[in-house]
C-alpha cells in the first residue's frame, strides 16, 4: 500500500530565512501522526508542502504516491482534506452554505452536506450566519469541511484550538475513526500532553529541522528521560527526616513552588524508591509521571541548545 | 471549468445579496429617469425631450459612476480573503489559482453587468412608454451601444481592480490604490491631457496625437463609442469638438475597450500565479 505522506531530504528556502531543511519523515495509511513544534518552527511549511500550495526547494515529497506540486495537484488535492489553522470562512453564508458550496468544489455529494453538520454536532446551527458562530463551532465547521469527499490523507492544524473539552473529545473520536477506516492523519499541535494518547507516532520539529521521529515509546527510549515523581509530605516540618532518606537514596530533587518534592528517577531504579518513600510516614502522597511528550520535547530542546552553545 | 462556474455563482450570489446589485440597479434607473425628465429644464422645459440627449447625459455619467462600482465592488478580490483567512482554505481546495481569479472575476462581471441592464432597462422601457416619438430602432441600437460599452467598462474596471485586489498587501491599501485609480483614470487623466494641449498649443504633431491619447483611457474609449455614435447635438459639444477632426471606427473602439479588459485582467493572473512560490 502506498504510504500517506512521503517526505524525503525536504527543504523549503526562503529569501529572507531557510523554513525546511533536510526533513525526512513518513506517515503510513491507517495511522495518526502528530506534528510537534514551537511557532515558526516549520509545521506550517511543511503542511503547505504536503497540500501542494508551495513549491519544494529541494528533495521529495510524495502524497498517496504523487507529488503534490503540479500538475495532478487539483485532483490529487480532492483526496486530501485539510483543517487550517484559525480556520476562517464566509461570515455572510450559513453554515450548511458554506458546506455545500466546499462540497461543490471537492465533488462531494450534497448529501454529506448535513450528515457531516450532525456529526461535528452543528444541525441545530446550520442555517445561521457563520459570522454568527462562536470559534468553537467555527472550529467545528472546519472539522466538518474536512471530512468532505471521504478524504484518504487529512491534515489538521491546530485541530483543538478553541474547543470545549467535550468538542475536544469529539474531535479525537473523529480522528480514531479515521484512523480506523484507514486514512493517514498527521496532527500539529502545540498542547503536547493532550495530543499524546491519540497518536501512533510523532514528528517534532525545531527551527526547521527534524529534531526527532518515531513512536512514543522509541522517542522515549532514545531520549533515556527518567520518570518525575512528585512527593508531597504530610506536614512541611517532617521534612528534615525525609532529606535525610531521599539524599540517602541519591536521587536528584527539586522543591516545587507549592512545596511538593519532584524526584527524577531512571525507570530501573523507581520501583525501589518508592517502596522506600512508601514506607516513610510523614509522605502523605506520591505521583509518579512517565516522561510526557512535553517532557520529551523540552529534553530534545534543551540538548539541540547545548549542541548549538559547543559549536 | 465547472469549478470557475461554481466560483463565479457564489460571488454573483454574494453580490446580489450584499443588496450591492440592487442598490445599483436602483441607482442607475432612478439616474436615468431623473436626468431624462429634467436634462431639458435648461432650455426652459421639463419632461421627456430628445433621448440621444439623454443617452449623452447618461453616457457622462455612466463614465463617473460606472469605474467607481466596478472599483468599489472587486477591489478586495484577492486580499478580502487573506485578511478574512478563507484564501488558504480555498487554496487547498482542488481548484487552481487561476480558476480561483476567473471566477471571482466573472462573478463580479455578471453582477455588474445584470444591474445595469435592469437599472437602466427599466429608465429606457419607462421613456419609452412615455415618449412614443423615441421608439425607434436607431433609439434601441445606441441604447444597446451605450449597455454593450456600459458593461465593458465595468469589466474594465474589474479587471483593474483585481491587480490591485491581488498586489496590495491589505484590505485598507487596496481600498486607497483603488479610489486613485478612480481618480486617476475619470478626473486626471483628462485634466493632463487638456494640459499638455493647452501648453502645446496645438501643434500639428500633437493634434495628430491626441486622437490616439484617447486610447489610453477606457474611460474615454466608453464615452468616444457612445458620443460618436449619437452625433453632434447632443450636449457633449466640448468633448466631440476636440475629437472632431479624427473618425473613429467602431470597432476599433469596441477592440480598444475589449483588451483593456483582458489586459489588466492577464495582469492580475499574472501577479496571482507568481504569489506561489
Amino acid at each position: 500500500m502506498t504510504d500517506a505522506i512521503v517526505v524525503e531530504a525536504l527543504a523549503k528556502h526562503y529569501p529572507a530565512c531557510v523554513a525546511l531543511e533536510h526533513v525526512s519523515a513518513r506517515v503510513a495509511m491507517g495511522s495518526v501522526v502528530g506534528l510537534l513544534g514551537h511557532n515558526g518552527a516549520g509545521k506550517s511549511t511543511l503542511i503547505k508542502l504536503v497540500l501542494g500550495l508551495i513549491r519544494p526547494s529541494a528533495g521529495h515529497i510524495a502524497v498517496l504516491g504523487a507529488s503534490p506540486w503540479g500538475a495532478g495537484s487539483a485532483a490529487l488535492r480532492r483526496r486530501i482534506g485539510y483543517l487550517p489553522e484559525n480556520v476562517a470562512f464566509y461570515g455572510n453564508l450559513t453554515g450548511r452554505e458554506v458546506l455545500a458550496y466546499l462540497a461543490a468544489l471537492k465533488r462531494a455529494p450534497r448529501a454529506q452536506v448535513d450528515e457531516l453538520l450532525e456529526r461535528v454536532g452543528l444541525a441545530a446551527a446550520r442555517d445561521r450566519r457563520v459570522a454568527a458562530y462562536s470559534k468553537g463551532m467555527r472550529q467545528r465547521l472546519g472539522v466538518a469541511q474536512a471530512l468532505l469527499g471521504n478524504p484518504e490523507v487529512v491534515v489538521l492544524d491546530e485541530p483543538t484550538s478553541g474547543l470545549d473539552p467535550q468538542a475536544t473529545r469529539e474531535l479525537y473520536g473523529v480522528i480514531a475513526q479515521l484512523r480506523a477506516q484507514g486514512c493517514g492523519v498527521l496532527v500539529s499541535s502545540h498542547l503536547l500532553a493532550e495530543l499524546e494518547p491519540h497518536i501512533d507516532s510523532a514528528l517534532i520539529l525545531r527551527r526547521g529541522e527534524l529534531l526527532a521521529a518515531g513512536s512514543m515509546q522509541d522517542l522515549r527510549q532514545r531520549a533515556g528521560l527518567p520518570d518525575l515523581m512528585q512527593v508531597r509530605l504530610r506536614r512541611d516540618d517532617d521534612a528534615a527526616q525525609f532529606l535525610r532518606e531521599l539524599h540517602a537514596s541519591g536521587a536528584l530533587y527539586h522543591v516545587a513552588n507549592d512545596g511538593r518534592y519532584e524526584i527524577e528517577v531512571a525507570g530501573s531504579a523507581k520501583l525501589a524508591l518508592l517502596q522506600r518513600l512508601a514506607a516513610r510516614a510523614e509522605v502523605g502522597d506520591i505521583v509518579v509521571k512517565e516522561a510526557s511528550l512535553a517532557r520529551l520535547y523540552d529534553h530534545l530542546g534543551a540538548v539541540a541548545r547545548q549542541g548549538e552553545g559547543m559549536r | 471549468m465547472n469549478n470557475m462556474g461554481i466560483i463565479a455563482g457564489k460571488e454573483f450570489r454574494d453580490d446580489f445579496r450584499s443588496r450591492w446589485t440592487i442598490a445599483v440597479a436602483v441607482l442607475f434607473a432612478a439616474l436615468a429617469l431623473v436626468i431624462s425628465y429634467f436634462g431639458g429644464a435648461a432650455a426652459g422645459k421639463v419632461g421627456f425631450t430628445s433621448f440621444n440627449a439623454t443617452l449623452a447625459s447618461l453616457t457622462t455619467l455612466a463614465a463617473f459612476i460606472v469605474p467607481l462600482i466596478g472599483l468599489l465592488l472587486a477591489y478586495d478580490m484577492i486580499v478580502g480573503e487573506q485578511d478574512k483567512g478563507t484564501l488558504l482554505l480555498m487554496l487547498s481546495y482542488p481548484i487552481s489559482r487561476a480558476t480561483l481569479l476567473a471566477g471571482k472575476f466573472v462573478g463580479h462581471c455578471s453582477a455588474m453587468a445584470g444591474a445595469m441592464l435592469t437599472g437602466f432597462g427599466v429608465a429606457a422601457i419607462a421613456i419609452q412608454v412615455m415618449q412614443p416619438e423615441a421608439r425607434t430602432l436607431d433609439a434601441w441600437r445606441s441604447l444597446g451601444n451605450f449597455m454593450l460599452s456600459g458593461a465593458l467598462l465595468g469589466a474594465c474596471f474589474i479587471a483593474l481592480a483585481a491587480i490591485v485586489g491581488t498586489a496590495a498587501r491589505d484590505k485598507a491599501r487596496a481600498a486607497g490604490i483603488a479610489l486613485l485609480v478612480w481618480l486617476m483614470a475619470v478626473v486626471v487623466f483628462d485634466l493632463c491631457l487638456l494640459a499638455v494641449l493647452v501648453l502645446s498649443g496645438g501643434s500639428g504633431w500633437e493634434r495628430a496625437a491626441f486622437p490616439y491619447l484617447l486610447y489610453l483611457n477606457p474611460v474615454d474609449v466608453f464615452r468616444l463609442v457612445n458620443l460618436t455614435t449619437l452625433g453632434a447635438g447632443s450636449g457633449n459639444e466640448l468633448f466631440m469638438g476636440m475629437t472632431a477632426g479624427h473618425a473613429y471606427p467602431l470597432w476599433g473602439l469596441y477592440l480598444a475597450l475589449v483588451l483593456w479588459v483582458v489586459v489588466p485582467f492577464g495582469l492580475a493572473q499574472w501577479l496571482f500565479r507568481r504569489e506561489e512560490a
